[in-house]
């Protein structure tokens, strides 16, 4: 893993009435005009540490359909995951599961 | 004109002429120029955590380098304070990396200074790109476009970053 990934986010705190139950959240990369495919499943492959066939299927989902969900898990952990896609100039989200 | 990237026992290397480097030195140091230290207000607590401003940048340049992490507005600003002043070290981090690294001649990086030159490199062609309104279709059009189109020259760049950026990833993997 490289550096960034070392820098820990700053625990971002919650109005007290944010109790949702739990839901898993998901991270989303959006397709764009300026990264490169294979910069995307490189990119995909040192974050996630997916394969090189499971990275490059994401790339594509996200080439043809626009988007695709990359990674899913807490809150905190999808904030962390989209930093870390920011720092390589990807453009990520967070959501909750439920919105499709 | 340099051959791109290139991995040799390990060691990612390039050759550059001096032009290129002044080409990637003057680029980066635009970039280097529109990324400024985050801007943490007054209050001492938030600066010494890093806690910034909110708002998504109104330059398109901006809001690509530093897009905005939810739809909803609150949620987007509050992820923003907490992470935009990080994001940005990082990106100069890395915009320094690649000027102290980038030289005429023979350049060999070390596994951390070729991921700056990657992210480095990115934020380059996201600058350019954003400014030059590419589409996914831009290696075609400069094919087919003008030598005297006044735009030439900037994709002409856009294009061999593009290819750079490509042979330092098949170097890294």
């Amino acid at each position: 893993m490289v550096n960034v990934g070392s820098t820990a986010p700053i625990a971002v705190e919650r109005p007290s009435s944010d109790v949702r139950p739990d839901l898993p959240w998901v991270t989303i990369v959006w397709n764009d005009p300026v990264n490169l495919m294979s910069y995307v499943t490189y990119v995909f492959q040192t974050v996630f540490g997916y394969t090189r066939e499971k990275a490059e299927k994401l790339m594509l989902d996200v080439h043809h359909k626009g988007k695709a969900v990359v990674s899913s898990g807490t809150r905190e952990e999808m904030e962390r995951d989209v930093q870390i896609l920011h720092s390589y100039g990807l453009w990520a989200t967070v959501q909750p599961d439920s919105i499709k | 004109m340099s051959s791109g990237f290139s991995s040799k026992g390990g060691v990612v290397v390039a050759e550059f002429e001096a032009p290129e480097v002044a080409i990637l030195r003057s680029l980066v140091e635009l970039v280097l120029g529109l990324v400024e230290p985050g801007e943490t207000g007054d209050d001492p607590l938030e600066r010494a955590l890093g806690i910034g401003a909110g708002e998504a940048p109104s330059d398109p340049v901006l809001a690509r380098l530093f897009p905005s992490a939810y739809d909803d507005t609150g949620d987007a600003a509050e992820f923003r304070r907490y992470t935009e002043a990080t994001l940005r070290d990082g990106k100069r981090a890395d915009a320094r990396t690649m000027l102290d690294t980038a030289r005429p001649g023979r350049t060999e990086l070390t596994p951390e200074q070729a991921q700056a030159w990657l992210r480095a490199l990115n934020d380059v062609r996201l600058t350019l790109g954003v400014r030059l309104e590419v589409t996914e279709e831009v290696h075609e059009e400069i094919a087919t476009m003008s030598e005297d189109d006044p735009r030439y020259p900037a994709y002409v760049t856009y294009d061999w970053l593009t290819y750079l950026q490509d042979t330092l990833v098949r170097a890294l993997w």
